[in-house]
């Protein structure tokens, strides 16, 4: 294998080893994505700089856990002095004055950031086809979306462009572009990473995540960015673990639900049979499967079109051309240069939300549709509370299908639809990771969504690492 | 049902300029979306307490003390316009 399909572990061991330097893995990546990036377009940015900080302290750093290993960062978590656009001509030449947590984080850790990926605009959409740039191309299949909003990440990791990344989550934009691309990837339980300098979207249901390739790269990078942080205050204390202590291959009794009411949804038959063999495998390796009832996977998805576009009309009122990003040369007042600012600087699924969350909040609606998702969100995590009492894991896929073919979906609903299995996730704020459990016809991945209580992480990347172990898939990479 | 005037009403709040093709286009898509949404409605929440966030927590404070915060230069290093330090911006009243 070429030093650019390795993973962190595997990097790691080598360097330990002396059978590579930080010199050659540096050049071996850089190498790589002169070789395939104008095939995949992961990047917006790469940031040489970054990586040669770390890679020059290398030997200070070497004993931690990401020293000397190339990451690649999605382009809404904020890097300082580094272009941070959300994909957006709204903040096309923004470049933040601070640091976010987890980039401070990384960097403590040793890694070399080696660049900034693309994404759907403000992490809105399910394919990166809303960039306001370029599209991304699915390693697998380069006419196929790598997913999305994180499908840069997704598809830098799957291409050996960075020997792993971070995402963000919010309706599953971490976990659907995995899937697609064949990588693994993790929402961790809502306030376990700070999300102090992740752009905003929607603040309730954002967490930003690993996307490696494999499960152990995912315990080693959820090390390094979880932990309490007192500059976001919905962060969560005393609960970070070593998640490498999960490392183990043993399902034996662990419980594990496949809820129904998910599985009778039409969706792609070959995703579901991969699915369900997987299940069978864990059930053979000693895991106690049974049948779960849940709230149908709809209202999620119905509470979340409310939810995400209204916290997001919120967030995104900031964007007025006033302290930063762009603002429009069209302007003869105050007034004129919000409006003409914010209309030539959105793209259009951007003012979709925008105006759904504004009109969802507004005089008179606001408890019809906010207060009633408000509500309903309450039932799905009192409802996933419930399963969790009795079950250890929920196994479900991540995605209906497998990744879509690029500009194929051109109805923000049926594109919502891609996103079934993944938002009731985040609307009840538990963990899961979305694992490769195999290929469909046409070799494209399968993803498998492993779900856990609040708090479960250790028990998803146990579970995750046994399954792993057993598909031994992970060593499968995309030709390029 | 929603309609032409609500997507105009609610663009108007967010501050967004839509072309006749985006209001016809969004009013039809966004008719669609709140169609779906309906859906909650099959659900009776008349007892059921909002949950705004999943993990409980109470108001979060610190210590009422100074710390460090961003400089005037850094804060100002991105804006569109500036002038003797702080942010400048068109004209707010018209003559």
């Amino acid at each position: 294998m070429n030093l650019y399909d390795l993973t962190i572990h595997e990097l790691k061991d080598k360097l330990n080893k002396g059978e590579t330097t930080v010199a050659e893995i540096r050049k071996a990546f850089a190498d790589r994505i002169a070789a395939v990036e104008d095939k995949v377009k992961s990047y917006l940015t790469l940031t040489d700089d970054l990586a040669a900080k770390n890679a020059a302290k290398y030997e200070e750093k070497k004993d931690e856990l990401l020293a000397g290993i190339p990451i690649a960062i999605k382009d809404n978590i904020s890097t300082e002095a580094i272009k941070t656009s959300c994909a957006s001509k709204v903040l096309e030449n923004y470049k933040p004055p601070f640091n976010s947590t987890v980039v401070d984080k990384l960097d403590a850790a040793g890694a070399l950031i080696i660049g900034k990926t693309n994404m759907d605009e403000f992490a809105m959409g399910s394919s990166t086809e809303n960039s306001a740039f370029f599209n991304t191309n699915n390693p697998w299949n380069l006419n196929h979306a790598p997913g999305g909003s994180s499908g840069g990440s997704a598809a830098a990791v799957a291409a050996g462009e960075c020997a792993a990344a971070l995402g963000s989550d919010t309706g599953g934009s971490i976990r659907q572009p995995a899937s697609y691309c064949g990588v693994v990837g993790l929402k961790l339980t809502y306030g376990m990473v700070s999300r102090y300098g992740l752009v905003a979207f929607a603040s309730s249901l954002d967490q930003i995540g690993p996307i490696t390739k494999d499960v152990e790269d995912c315990a080693i990078m959820t090390n390094v960015i979880t932990g309490y942080d007192e500059k976001d205050s919905t962060s969560v204390a005393d609960k970070a673990e070593d998640y490498r202590k999960y490392l183990k291959e043993d399902v034996s009794g662990m419980k594990i639900g496949i809820p129904e009411e998910y599985f009778n949804l039409d969706f792609d038959q070959e995703v579901k049979d991969s699915v369900l063999a997987a299940v069978k495998e864990l059930e053979k390796a000693g895991a106690e499967v049974e049948t779960v009832h849940i709230t149908d996977a709809a209202y999620a998805l119905a509470a979340y079109y409310i939810i995400g576009p209204a916290e997001a009309s919120s967030n995104l009122a900031r964007y007025d051309g006033v302290r930063y990003g762009l603002r429009s040369e069209e302007a003869d007042d105050v007034r004129s240069m919000f409006f003409n600012t914010r209309s030539e600087g959105f793209g259009d699924e951007v003012k979709r939300r925008i105006v759904i969350g504004t009109y969802a909040l507004s005089s008179g609606y606001y408890d019809a549709y906010y207060l009633k998702a408000q509500k309903v969100r309450t039932l799905i995590k009192d409802d996933f509370d419930r399963i969790f009492n009795d079950f250890d894991l929920i196994v479900t896929p991540t995605a209906p299908t497998t990744a879509i073919e690029l500009g194929t979906k051109s109805d923000p609903l049926e594109m919502y639809y891609t996103d079934i299995f993944t938002v009731p996730i985040n609307i009840a704020g538990v963990p899961a990771m979305s694992i490769p459990c195999g290929f469909d016809s046409n070799n494209m991945p399968i993803g498998l969504q492993l779900i856990g209580p609040h708090f479960g992480e250790g028990k998803i990347i146990q579970a995750a690492y046994t399954l792993e172990k057993i598909l031994d898939l992970k060593d499968k990479r995309a030709e390029l | 049902m929603i309609d032409k005037k609500d997507v105009e009403y609610s663009a108007d709040l967010a501050h967004l300029k839509l072309s006749e093709e985006e209001k016809e286009l969004y009013t039809e898509q966004i008719a669609k979306i709140f169609d779906y949404v309906e859906k909650l409605n099959e659900l009776d929440t008349e007892d059921v307490v909002p949950t705004a966030y999943t993990v409980p927590m109470k108001n979060v404070m610190r210590e009422d003390k100074v710390e460090e915060s961003l400089d005037r230069e850094k804060s100002l290093a991105n804006a569109p316009d500036k002038k003797e330090g702080q942010f400048r911006v068109p004209k707010i009243m018209s003559e």
